[in-house]
């Protein structure tokens, strides 16, 4: 529209070519978010959020399904690397992804939601184990349209998230919800039913592929001279006892777990709540040494659990234990002081680790197992032998929910590709937007929402979740407490802080372009962006 | 206040806003209602002061300028006449035959903005054509100096006609000279940093918007380019207000402040955030408003990064006595403007 009493056409300022004036240009890029960057499942965090911002939460949690099949027990079991990564931990508080994840898949759980499968690929897939690393690669190689069945040696799926993950941090009628969805899809799970010889039942299933994610469930041993009457337990057992037992396991009105791992913490929280008065951690290290995370240990603290730091068990006779104090020594190693003390407990629970039972796969040619009875397996996931891929616990990694899960995952997509006879090339990765690339000014200050939790007699004595899920309102105001890193998120800022008037705004969803005839390369937009996606580039000539 | 004065009041109120990420801190977001988003925000905004003008490398004027044309152009449905002050805005402007503003505009002098404005004003009355609008704009030199005269007497007569001074701290026009707006301290070509007490003088200069309240006129404030929502705000309610109105816009000019082009909004945020350059309204005489400040700093972190204050931070031969004094100003206006009060930075959802 022509404005109002203009008559010259002729003689405008547009004829005059300002950006002749630049050597630097603008140019938009996307970073990656740092939340992304950590997550050990590889889900596109920052784009789900961006959904979530909207209140499209069907939209958000398809973009979590793409990566992760079971979010409301990612919500609730994972430890959050993003959250640890989070540049809104630099403003005031991380963006609370995790309860924002939950909130979407008990919003899933609630409604009903299902995911799109490819066509039928017509090739099967053999998985061996039914915990997060094998769900998640029988998840995902059904979405591609392969047919799987899954063969699990015990009564249940779920591996570790049920038989080392009690309920009062992950709800079974989640976890069972979970897995049903994905036993919906058409994946067969056949459960009490161990595989001795892979080849064998490959050749008679039809199996064109193989994941093999049989976790670690042999507990690891401790050799403490102990009398006949000593009662010892490890950890393994114990938790599992508490799902496939009519009956939890006896253990007296003290117990003594001996490791300093998320497992020990598991363990005594659930002696807690068996009715033990006493629940003793001892471990040879420090707190800062320990494995177990912070936010467990500082909940079993609450709930009463006791630890002794820096102590060996060294003999244990009827009811009284022998511990030795450590010493830390200057490379920080625990070292023997020669000192001694005694307690008084009726059970012992070890809870010093897992290895894997290797022997099934040790008759197949080609795989290779390392020193420390993990299998060796290359970048695509692939064991020694030709079509049998492997991960999870088994494999060389941390172990977590969250990496068995993206090791499901990856070895889907390649497993895939193998089928398919392509190589899968996962795409490039861009640069991290760190803090130092964002305008923290924009955004507004606003704390982070707390997930409130159970009561404390409660969390003593029964087996109920101890943290309860966000509402609707605060999954929304947790959701935009995102900062967007690196990737626009259309706030309009370089569009108007440009005094040349350079920046094309292409309408909702399309961002914006620079004109680089009028941009003189000031570079405000650069400075006043607050979510740093874009950057500077030195003009050619 | 009258009934008509409360009305308008209530619409161009900032809205509160419920917490959508970044609140009305961005110029737009995508998760706020179309209307209470800014009008820079708006791919139909009218650019005013469009493309290819000749101002530096990141002229806050420029800036300041569209921002201010644009929302009361927004304002009035596009119906105003701007009468311009020499001065940059006029010359990196409109170099004859060529122009940046897509408006009608005039030009006479340096120093009779405020008095062809009040013929215009007076010319649309005389023909009857009430829905026109009539805005002068000048620089500090333009406003301050030269034109203080005819902006006085407009004053006094209560033309219908709002005056803004972009207020970049001296004459960057003709070489960055001394104006009645230059801080103490800053360096300008007729105020080097040699001798004794290097820069300009402390105890001289006149603080427009307070002569302006003086005047009791309808309507003045003072605005920034580093807060855009409460720019575009004062100026819808200024348009939608009769008589002498007056805003007084925070426009640093990297050439003669000696910084960084890209650090513009920046260096204006810390003036705001220091207290050096408070943000407030007044009515009729009366401060009625002030943004509280959001994240405080000192003086010296808005000084430290220009270069006409560089003799202040002399390595070895620091200048604490002036810098304290600068601070005292700022400490003055946080006083005077109640700028440190608690405001609730977290908009509720």
């Amino acid at each position: 529209m022509k404005p109002f009493a203009i008559t010259l056409d002729v003689g405008t300022s547009l004829a005059n070519h300002t950006g002749s004036w630049r050597n630097e240009r603008p140019v938009y890029l996307d970073r990656l978010p740092p939340c992304n960057a950590a997550c050990p499942a590889g889900e596109n965090i920052q784009a789900w959020l961006y959904h979530a911002e909207e209140g499209d939460y069907h939209a958000a949690w398809q973009e979590i399904m793409q990566h992760n099949p079971m979010p409301a027990i990612m919500g609730r079991v994972c430890y959050h690397a993003c959250e640890g990564a989070c540049n809104r931990g630099k403003v005031d508080e991380a963006v609370g992804i995790h309860a924002v994840e939950r909130f979407l898949g008990d919003e899933a759980q609630k409604k009903g939601w299902t995911v799109d499968c490819a066509s039928p690929s017509g090739k099967n897939v053999l998985v061996i184990g039914a915990g997060p690393s094998g769900l998640s690669a029988a998840y995902h190689l059904a979405r591609l349209g392969h047919a799987v069945t899954i063969h699990e040696a015990g009564p249940f799926s779920g591996g570790m998230m049920r038989f080392g993950i009690p309920k009062y941090r992950l709800p079974r009628e989640v976890l069972d919800a979970e897995v049903q969805r994905i036993l919906d899809m058409g994946v067969t799970l056949k459960v009490d039913s161990k595989v001795d010889d892979i080849q064998a039942l490959m050749k008679d299933g039809g199996f064109d592929a193989c994941f093999v994610a049989v976790g670690a469930h042999l507990a690891k041993r401790a050799n403490i001279p102990a009398g006949d009457a000593s009662h010892i337990l490890d950890a393994v057992s114990m938790l599992r006892g508490m799902e496939t037992e009519a009956e939890p396991p006896l253990l007296g009105r003290r117990v003594v777990v001996y490791g300093g791992g998320n497992t020990a913490v598991d363990v005594a929280r659930t002696a807690k709540r068996l009715g033990a008065s006493e629940a003793l951690i001892v471990y040879r290290r420090t707190r800062e040494q320990m494995p177990a995370h912070d936010f467990e240990m500082e909940e079993a603290e609450e709930e009463g659990v006791l630890v002794h730091w820096l102590r060996t068990i060294k003999q244990i006779e009827d009811t009284t234990f022998t511990v030795e104090k450590m010493a830390l020594n200057d490379d920080g190693w625990p070292e023997p002081t020669g000192e001694f003390e005694t307690i008084e407990a009726d059970t012992l629970v070890l809870a010093l680790g897992q290895d894997v039972d290797t022997s099934f796969l040790e008759k197949v040619p080609g795989v290779n197992i390392a020193k420390d009875g993990v299998v060796d397996v290359d970048e695509t996931m692939m064991t020694g032998c030709d079509g049998i891929f492997a991960g999870g616990d088994m494999v060389p990694a941390e172990r977590t929910v969250t990496v068995a899960v993206g090791h499901g995952k990856k070895a889907a997509r390649n497993i895939d590709a193998y089928l398919r006879r392509f190589r899968y090339k996962p795409p490039p990765k861009h640069e991290v937007a760190e803090f130092e690339n964002l305008n923290s000014w924009y955004y507004t200050d606003a704390d982070q929402r707390v997930q409130p939790a159970l009561d404390l007699i409660r969390r003593q004595t029964t087996f109920q979740e101890v943290l309860g899920g966000l509402d609707e309102t605060n999954a929304l105001f947790e959701a935009r407490r995102c900062l967007s890193c690196g990737n626009c998120f259309e706030c309009d800022n370089c569009y108007g802080v440009c005094p040349d008037n350079a920046v094309i705004k292409l309408g909702p969803g399309k961002r914006f372009e620079f004109n680089y005839d009028y941009c003189k390369g000031c570079g405000m937009c650069v400075a006043e962006c607050p979510c740093g996606a874009i950057k500077m580039v030195p003009e050619e000539n | 206040m009258t009934k008509a004065k409360t009305k308008s009041k209530a619409k161009t109120a900032l809205q509160k806003v419920k917490f959508y990420q970044t609140g009305t801190l961005t110029v737009g977001n995508r998760l706020m209602d179309e209307d209470a988003r800014s009008v820079q925000a708006s791919m139909d905004r009218s650019n005013a002061l469009t493309s290819g003008h000749r101002a530096c490398q990141g002229c806050g004027e420029a800036l300041g300028a569209r921002y201010a044309i644009d929302a009361a152009m927004r304002a009035v449905n596009n119906r105003i006449v701007a009468v311009n002050a020499t001065g940059c805005l006029e010359v990196f402007t409109t170099p004859y035959p060529e122009t940046a503003w897509s408006i009608p505009w005039i030009h006479s002098l340096f120093g009779n903005a405020a008095a062809v404005a009040t013929g215009v004003a007076a010319a649309n009355r005389v023909k009857g054509r009430k829905d026109v609008k009539v805005i002068a704009q000048g620089g500090d030199g333009g406003t301050t100096d030269i034109g203080f005269g005819c902006l006085s007497g407009m004053f006094e007569r209560n033309d219908d006609v709002l005056y803004i001074c972009y207020d970049n701290e001296a004459y960057m026009n003709t070489g960055v000279q001394r104006s009645s707006a230059t801080p103490p301290t800053a360096r300008t070509a007729t105020t080097p940093s040699v001798g004794d007490k290097p820069g300009n003088v402390f105890g001289t200069g006149k603080n427009l918007p307070l002569i302006a309240m003086a005047h009791n006129i309808p309507y003045v404030a003072t605005a920034s380019v580093s807060d855009l929502h409460d720019l575009e705000t004062k100026v819808t309610r200024a348009m939608d207000i009769k008589g002498s109105r007056y805003i007084h816009i925070f426009v640093p000019c990297p050439l003669g402040w000696g910084t960084a082009a890209h650090d513009t909004i920046r260096i204006a945020r810390l003036a705001m955030e220091s207290g050096l350059f408070p943000l407030f309204e007044a009515e009729h005489g009366e401060v009625n408003s002030s943004s509280p400040i959001r994240r405080q700093v000192p003086v010296e972190d808005y000084l430290r990064p220009q270069r006409r204050f560089a003799h202040l931070f002399k390595k070895g031969h620091e200048d604490t006595e002036s810098i304290a004094r600068l601070q005292a100003m700022a400490d003055a206006n946080i006083k005077r403007f109640n700028l440190l009060r608690k405001h609730n930075q977290r908009d509720e959802l």
